[in-house]
């Protein structure tokens, strides 16, 4: 062969390659394999908060209006959703803040929403245990951040769920999520003591896998017990006290809807465009 | 060409025993850190990554340093560089391979480490930052070992090296760029949110690296005889001075926009590096040091030059390699985390277990460091005897 022609034929072969790899990658990148499904998202920030020309939402997205108010007057009911959670899901307690896993909490006002303005703002607000969770953002920067997909999008209900097998560790999401959603197991939370029992989880749920050391982990909207037709194990502790509402954001008439329609909600820190889908009623 | 490392004099000997003995330490610590978990660490919810995600940022400059070498050389034909630009690929090698083993050490699950290239997610930055700093290495290691063993058999090296050369150029830009984006791209942390800051890892790097590959050099200057010359290390010197002047000047303009916008969420966590935050402030005299360090090391670099003193250029880029490792190596990570997404202040302090961890980690790349160089010196020694 000669020169010319091999000099062609390395051209033809290596632009054809480039021809038929870039359109492909561009996409990806652009949508992203994690993004692909973002259509899912919900409408949120249209509605609460601007953003504009957002995607027209399609598909479930699950959320939770929480009505902060209820939480005041019922000071225990925090609590109940916190161990209901914590209990099902084998959420170990080490008793140390360095350790600290935790799927769903209570914060302060000012420290769950740190973006609003905290001047003059009356003594109550203060004293009211804000719930605190992982936020299912629509348009998540954890899963955007993942290296392996170890943490995404569901496609079924818009959930951010985690994959413990999969997950190397890198806690590049926990550096991503502007809700301090994420914790990371240090030690492992399978440790027991002298009599074989776990040491930091104090009864084992078995219908639910506790993790091993070196992953991280967070609020899952109990997908395991959507799968089965339950609520969410906190939304269920609140009970018909209408503290905590879950449904579909998506669906007009969903009893979420409703409330989201009658109530005027704030999300937090919905300046970052991560579009959360859980509301407060203040 | 390895067999140059084999031998050699007590105290390249007495060298790498002191190097190996340190990464014997560290490998205890490590099977420590294997058996427990990361909690061994000083790391927590709040500050989740720790010393050896800012070492491994501050070692892709090092690496990315290597560029001011290699392209005054083969795009500029810059002669003088002749003799270093070996070098600066050699120690771009070994910056890579402690980045590498700062990552793997930082894994909860090391072994799972393959996940990133099973599952490739091309919207994680740190995808990317695998693919480039794995590239890098490569092309380093191709193109610096290529050229030398050419110079070794007194041939010109092979035609198909140079456009790996020319990649190796931009490549460099890449790697620092990638881990910047690392940080740069998350919101909520308001630190790391600035487009500034890939230029201003690209200044600090040019200058750290450089500054690195000058300490070697005169080190070498007085236990060998192996001499970069005086056209070239005054040159390495206008090329540190520089690029330590353009990141001071980016730093300022950090300060700039977030002490003048007077945003509370921009101020916060130079509040706490600088002046201490509610009442932390772990991080503030070291913060200052990196500030003092620089002043002390621009204009010494420059008069170290003009008299004509070796050890005035030494010491100022001894300053200005801490200048910039503070900064760098500890400052703009462990800050990022300072406050907390939902504004707490936690302070981070590494354990001794992670103290031994980097330790032995540095320790292995200037080994490997040690290594490659005593192979290029006698090589560079002998073909021009």
């Amino acid at each position: 062969m000669n020169n010319k022609r091999r000099e062609f034929l390395k051209i033809a072969g290596l632009s054809a390659l480039a021809g038929l790899g870039a359109p492909a990658a561009v996409n990806m990148l652009v949508r992203g394999p994690g993004m692909a499904h973002a259509s899912s998202g919900h409408g949120a920030s249209s509605e609460h908060g601007g953003g504009h020309g957002e995607e027209k939402p399609a598909g479930v997205q699950h959320g939770i209006v929480i009505d902060v108010r209820k939480f005041a007057e019922d000071k225990e009911l925090a609590r109940k959703c916190i161990d209901a959670c914590h209990s099902i899901h084998n959420v170990p307690d080490y008793g140390n803040k360095k350790d600290e896993i935790k799927w769903i909490w209570t914060e302060g006002y000012e420290h769950a929403f740190t973006e609003h303005s905290h001047y003059k703002r009356n003594a109550a607000l203060h004293e009211m245990p804000i719930i605190t969770m992982c936020n299912h953002c629509a348009n998540p920067p954890c899963v955007r951040a993942c290296p392996t997909k170890a943490t995404f999008k569901s496609k079924e209900n818009g959930a951010i769920l985690m994959d413990f097998h999969r997950c190397i560790g890198c806690r590049f999401c926990m550096a991503a999520c502007p809700y301090g959603a994420r914790s990371f197991n240090w030690r492992s939370p399978r440790e027991k003591d002298a009599n074989g029992n776990f040491k930091y989880i104090k009864q084992v749920n078995s219908e639910f896998p506790t993790r091993m050391r070196g992953v991280v982990e967070k609020c899952n909207l109990c997908a395991e017990r959507l799968a089965v037709g339950l609520l969410p194990a906190c939304v269920e502790a609140c009970g018909d006290t209408k503290a905590m509402v879950f449904g579909d954001l998506n669906d007009p008439n969903s009893e979420i809807s409703t409330v989201l329609n009658e109530n005027f909600t704030i999300q937090r820190k919905p300046a970052l465009g991560t579009q959360p889908s859980l509301f407060y009623i203040i | 060409m390895i067999e140059k490392a084999l031998s050699g004099s007590s105290l390249y000997k007495g060298w790498m025993l002191f190097l190996l003995a340190i990464m014997g330490v560290g490998g205890i610590c490590y099977l420590q850190q294997w058996n427990y978990g990361l909690g061994i660490t000083g790391m927590s919810r709040d500050v989740s990554w720790g010393l050896y995600i800012s070492q491994f940022t501050f070692l892709v400059g090092v690496a990315a340093g290597g560029l001011m070498l290699v392209l005054p050389y083969y795009i500029h034909h810059y002669k003088d560089f002749g003799r270093i630009t070996i070098l600066g690929e050699f120690m771009a090698i070994a910056a890579v391979a402690m980045c590498l083993m700062f990552i793997l050490a930082d894994l909860g699950q090391p072994m799972r480490a393959l996940n990133v290239m099973l599952h490739p997610t091309p919207n994680s930055m740190l995808f990317w930052d695998m693919i480039v700093l794995n590239g890098y290495l490569f092309l380093n290691l191709i193109c610096g070992w290529g050229v030398l063993h050419a110079e070794y058999k007194g041939v010109k090296y092979a035609n198909w090296l140079k456009p790996l050369i020319y990649l190796s150029i931009p490549w460099a830009v890449s790697i620092h760029t990638v881990t910047a984006f690392l940080y740069c791209g998350l919101p909520g942390r308001h630190f790391w949110l600035t487009a500034i800051l890939a230029p201003r890892f690209l200044a600090s790097a040019f200058a750290a690296g450089p500054a690195l590959l000058m300490i070697v050099a005169l080190i070498m200057k007085k236990t060998t005889k192996f001499d970069i010359g005086d056209v070239a290390k005054n040159k390495l010197v206008t090329i540190i001075g520089y690029a330590s002047l353009i990141n001071f000047f980016f730093i300022g303009m950090e300060f700039f926009v977030a002490y003048y916008s007077n945003i509370p969420g921009h101020k916060h966590t130079l509040d706490y590096l600088f002046w201490g935050l509610e009442g932390h402030n772990n991080l503030v005299p070291w913060m200052r040091a990196s500030v003092l360090f620089g002043l002390i090391g621009i204009p010494l670099l420059f008069i170290g030059r003009a008299k004509k003193s070796d050890l005035g250029i030494g010491l100022a880029c001894a300053f200005l390699f801490l200048c910039m490792w503070i900064d760098k190596g500890l400052g703009l990570v462990l800050g990022g985390f300072v406050p907390s997404p939902l504004e707490y202040v936690t302070e981070y302090v590494p354990s001794a277990v992670e103290l031994g961890i980097t330790a032995a980690v540095w320790a292995t790349g200037f080994f490997i460091l040690t290594l490659l160089y005593k192979i290029a010196i006698e090589v560079k020694l002998e073909s021009e005897a």
